[in-house]
C-alpha cells in the first residue's frame, strides 16, 4: 500500500484583520509536495501574517489551514513535521547557541543527537559554545536555520531567510535551501526579492495588500523580453523609433530606449536607425525581468486608477 | 510537557539575573533577620525596628519565623520579578514565535512556565530556610545558647506556607509579564504596588476607612503577613500582621494562585503572538 502524499500546505479562504486593516484577504495557497514555492509580494502585503497563521502563531479572522494533511488548530499537531523561520531569527542572547537549540529541542521533543546534527548542517559547529548574543547577523540567521531543521522538517516554513545577508551569505542560503529541497523537503519561503524567488523556487505565488494575485510556474511568470537601444541622438532615434513601431511599444529608460520587439528585429531596426543618420552605440536583447512583470501585477495595476 | 520544562529549567538556570534575585532574598533575609538584630544586642536597643528583639527570636527554635520574615513583603516582590522574568522575556526576545514554532502547544508552553516557576520558588524556599538555620546556628554558636530546632513538621509547614505565597507573587509576575507582553512595565508596576501602594493601604488607609480594612481581609499581600505571622514571622516587621487567621488566609492565597495562573493561560491562549 502506497500513502498518499498529503499536500503540504493548503489554506482555504484565509483571512487576518488586524481592526481596521485586512492584512490577509482570502487567500486560497497551495503547495505540492517536494517543491520549493516562492510567497513573494513588496513591504506589508501581508506575507509574515500568512505564515504567522500556517504556525497558529496568529489565528486566523476566517478561513483554515491545513498542513502536511493535519488541520492546524491549538494542539499545534500539524506542526510535527514542520520547521519555520519567521521575520529574522529570535533566540535567548544569554544563552549559547548550543544551549539555544537544546533548549528547542526540549520544547520541540527531539533527541538533543539532533542539535550537533543541525549545527553542522548550517556550518555552526565551531562557534557553538559562543553567546548568541555575540554572533554576527548571519550566524543568527544561520541559526535560526538550524532551529527550523531539529525536527527534520518535511515542510519548511522561511520568511525571508536571506534579509541581512551579504551576498555570500545569500548565496550560502540559498544553497542550502536547495539541497533540502533535494533531500525531499517541501520548502514554502517569502521573500520581496525577485531575483531570489527566480533562482530557487519552481512555483510562485504572488501577494498584494493581502490578496494572492497569482499562482503560476516562475517561468510562466517571465514577461516578454525588450530590444535595449543606445543611439544618438537621442531625440531623433525616439521620433523615427516611434513612427516605425508606435507609441506604445518605445519605452524610455533612463538615456536609453527599450523596444517591444522580437529579437529577431534587431538588425532591421539597427539598419534602419544608420539609414536616417542615428548613431547606435548598442543594441542589446535584455532578458525579460521578474521585477517588469511584478510591477505590471501589482504596482502597475494601482498606477493605473 | 516533561522535555519542556527540561527546556524552560535550562532557560531559568543559565539566566544570572535569577541566581541574583536567590542571591539578594538570602542575603536580605539574613540581614534583617540576623546581623541587624544581633548587632542590636550589643549595642542596646537602637529604636531601629526589629533591633530591639531579644536573643531568643535568633535561636534556632525560632528559624521557621525568621526564614519567612521577608516573604510578604521583599521576597515576594523578587518571586514577582523572577515571574516576570520568566513570561515577559519571551516577549522581550521575541522568542514565542521561535519556542512555539517547534511544536509545543501554547497550553503546554505556558504550563511548563508555571510548573518552572513553582520549582524555582521550592529552591527559593529551601535557600532561605537554609539561610535563617545557618544563621540561627551561628548565633545560638556564639552565644552558648542550647540548639533546639522546630519539629520536622513544623519546618515543612513552614516551607510549604513560604512556597505557596511565593509562588503566588510569581505567577502574578508572570501574569503580568503576559498582560503587558513586556518586562519593564510590569516589575515596575508589580513593585509600587507590593512596596508601595500595600504599604499605604495597611498602614493609612486602613485604620482610616472601615472598608479598606475589610477589603485588606481579601487581598493577597495582608493575608500572605498573616500566614508569616501564623507561623512565627515577628510581628514588627513590615508586612507581618496577624489580620485574618491561617485558614482564611491560606484559601485567600491559594485562591490568588489559580486566579493568576487561570489568567495568564486564558491571555495566552486568546491574544497573537506577534
Ligand atoms: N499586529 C498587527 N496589528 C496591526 N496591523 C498589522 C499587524 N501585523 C501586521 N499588520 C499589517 O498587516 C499588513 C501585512 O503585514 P505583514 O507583516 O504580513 O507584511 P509582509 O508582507 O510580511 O511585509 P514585509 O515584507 O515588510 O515583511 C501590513 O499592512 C501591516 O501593517
Ligand atoms: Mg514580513
Amino acid at each position: 500500500m502506497t500513502t498518499p502524499v498529503k499536500t503540504p500546505v493548503k489554506t482555504t479562504a484565509l483571512t487576518k484583520r488586524f481592526g481596521g486593516t485586512l492584512a490577509v484577504d482570502g487567500v486560497d495557497l497551495e503547495v505540492r509536495a517536494g517543491e520549493v514555492y516562492g510567497f513573494l509580494g513588496p513591504n506589508g502585503a501581508g506575507k509574515t501574517t500568512t505564515l504567522r497563521m500556517l504556525l497558529g502563531l496568529i489565528r486566523p479572522t476566517s478561513g483554515t489551514v491545513t498542513l502536511l494533511g493535519e488541520a492546524q488548530d491549538k494542539s499545534n499537531k500539524g506542526l510535527r513535521k514542520v520547521g519555520a523561520l519567521i521575520e529574522g531569527p529570535a533566540f535567548y542572547p544569554y544563552l549559547s547557541g548550543l544551549d539555544n537549540l537544546r533548549v528547542l529541542a526540549g520544547h520541540a521533543g527531539v533527541d538533543r543527537a539532533r542539535v550537533d546534527a543541525v549545527l553542522d548542517t548550517v556550518d555552526l559547529a565551531d562557534r557553538a559554545r559562543d553567546k548568541y548574543a555575540t554572533y554576527s547577523l548571519g550566524m543568527k540567521q544561520r541559526l535560526g536555520l538550524a532551529a527550523a531543521l531539529l525536527k527534520k522538517p518535511e515542510l519548511l516554513i522561511l520568511d525571508e531567510p536571506t534579509n541581512g545577508l551579504d551576498p555570500a551569505g545569500m548565496a550560502d542560503m540559498r544553497v542550502t535551501i536547495r539541497k533540502l529541497a533535494a533531500d525531499g523537503c517541501t520548502v514554502l519561503l517569502s521573500s520581496h526579492l525577485l531575483a531570489e524567488v527566480e533562482q530557487i523556487c519552481d512555483r510562485v505565488g504572488v501577494i498584494d495588500h493581502g490578496r494572492l494575485i497569482t499562482e503560476t510556474a516562475v517561468a510562466d511568470l517571465r514577461g516578454e523580453g525588450r530590444l535595449r537601444v543606445l543611439a544618438r541622438p537621442f531625440d531623433r532615434a525616439r521620433d523615427l523609433l516611434t513612427e516605425l513601431l508606435g507609441a506604445g511599444a518605445v519605452h524610455v529608460e533612463a538615456d536609453a530606449l527599450e523596444l517591444d520587439v522580437d529579437a529577431a528585429d534587431a538588425s532591421g531596426i539597427n539598419a534602419g536607425l544608420v539609414g536616417h543618420g542615428v548613431s547606435v552605440s548598442e543594441l542589446r536583447w535584455r532578458e525579460p525581468d521578474l521585477e517588469q512583470v511584478f510591477l505590471e501585477l501589482t504596482g502597475g495595476v494601482s498606477h493605473v486608477d | 510537557m516533561l522535555t519542556s520544562i527540561r527546556a524552560e529549567l535550562i532557560k531559568q538556570t543559565r539566566r544570572p539575573a535569577n541566581w541574583l534575585l536567590l542571591a539578594i532574598a538570602a542575603v536580605l533575609t539574613l540581614t534583617f533577620a540576623y546581623a541587624i538584630p544581633y548587632a542590636g544586642l550589643s549595642s542596646g536597643p537602637s529604636g531601629a525596628p526589629g533591633s530591639g528583639r531579644g536573643l531568643p527570636s535568633m535561636l534556632p527554635e525560632a528559624f521557621v519565623g525568621n526564614a519567612l520574615g521577608g516573604v510578604p513583603i521583599f521576597v515576594g516582590a523578587l518571586a514577582l520579578v523572577f515571574g516576570v522574568l520568566v513570561a515577559g522575556s519571551e516577549y522581550g526576545f521575541q522568542t514565542w514565535k521561535t519556542v512555539l514554532a517547534q511544536r509545543p502547544s501554547r497550553f503546554t508552553a505556558y504550563g511548563s512556565k508555571l510548573a518552572v516557576v513553582a520549582i524555582a520558588n521550592l529552591i527559593g524556599v529551601l535557600t532561605l530556610f537554609a539561610a535563617a538555620a545557618g544563621g540561627s546556628a551561628a548565633v545560638a554558636a556564639l552565644e552558648g545558647a542550647p540548639m533546639n530546632w522546630p519539629s520536622a513538621g513544623d519546618i515543612v509547614l513552614g516551607m510549604g506556607v513560604g512556597w505557596l505565597v511565593m509562588t503566588m507573587w510569581g505567577a502574578c509576575g508572570a501574569l503580568l509579564g503576559i498582560a503587558f507582553r513586556s518586562v519593564a512595565l510590569p516589575i515596575g508596576l508589580g513593585l509600587v504596588w507590593m512596596l508601595a501602594i500595600q504599604n499605604l493601604l495597611a498602614s493609612i488607609a486602613a485604620p482610616a476607612l472601615e472598608f479598606v480594612g475589610e477589603l485588606q481581609k481579601v487581598l493577597p499581600g495582608p493575608n500572605t503577613g498573616a500566614l508569616a505571622a501564623a507561623m512565627g514571622a515577628a510581628s514588627e516587621t513590615p508586612g507581618v500582621d496577624a489580620l485574618v487567621g491561617s485558614g482564611h488566609a491560606t484559601i485567600v492565597v491559594a485562591g490568588y494562585l489559580v486566579a493568576f495562573c487561570a489568567l495568564g493561560g486564558w491571555l495566552m491562549h486568546r491574544r497573537d503572538i506577534l
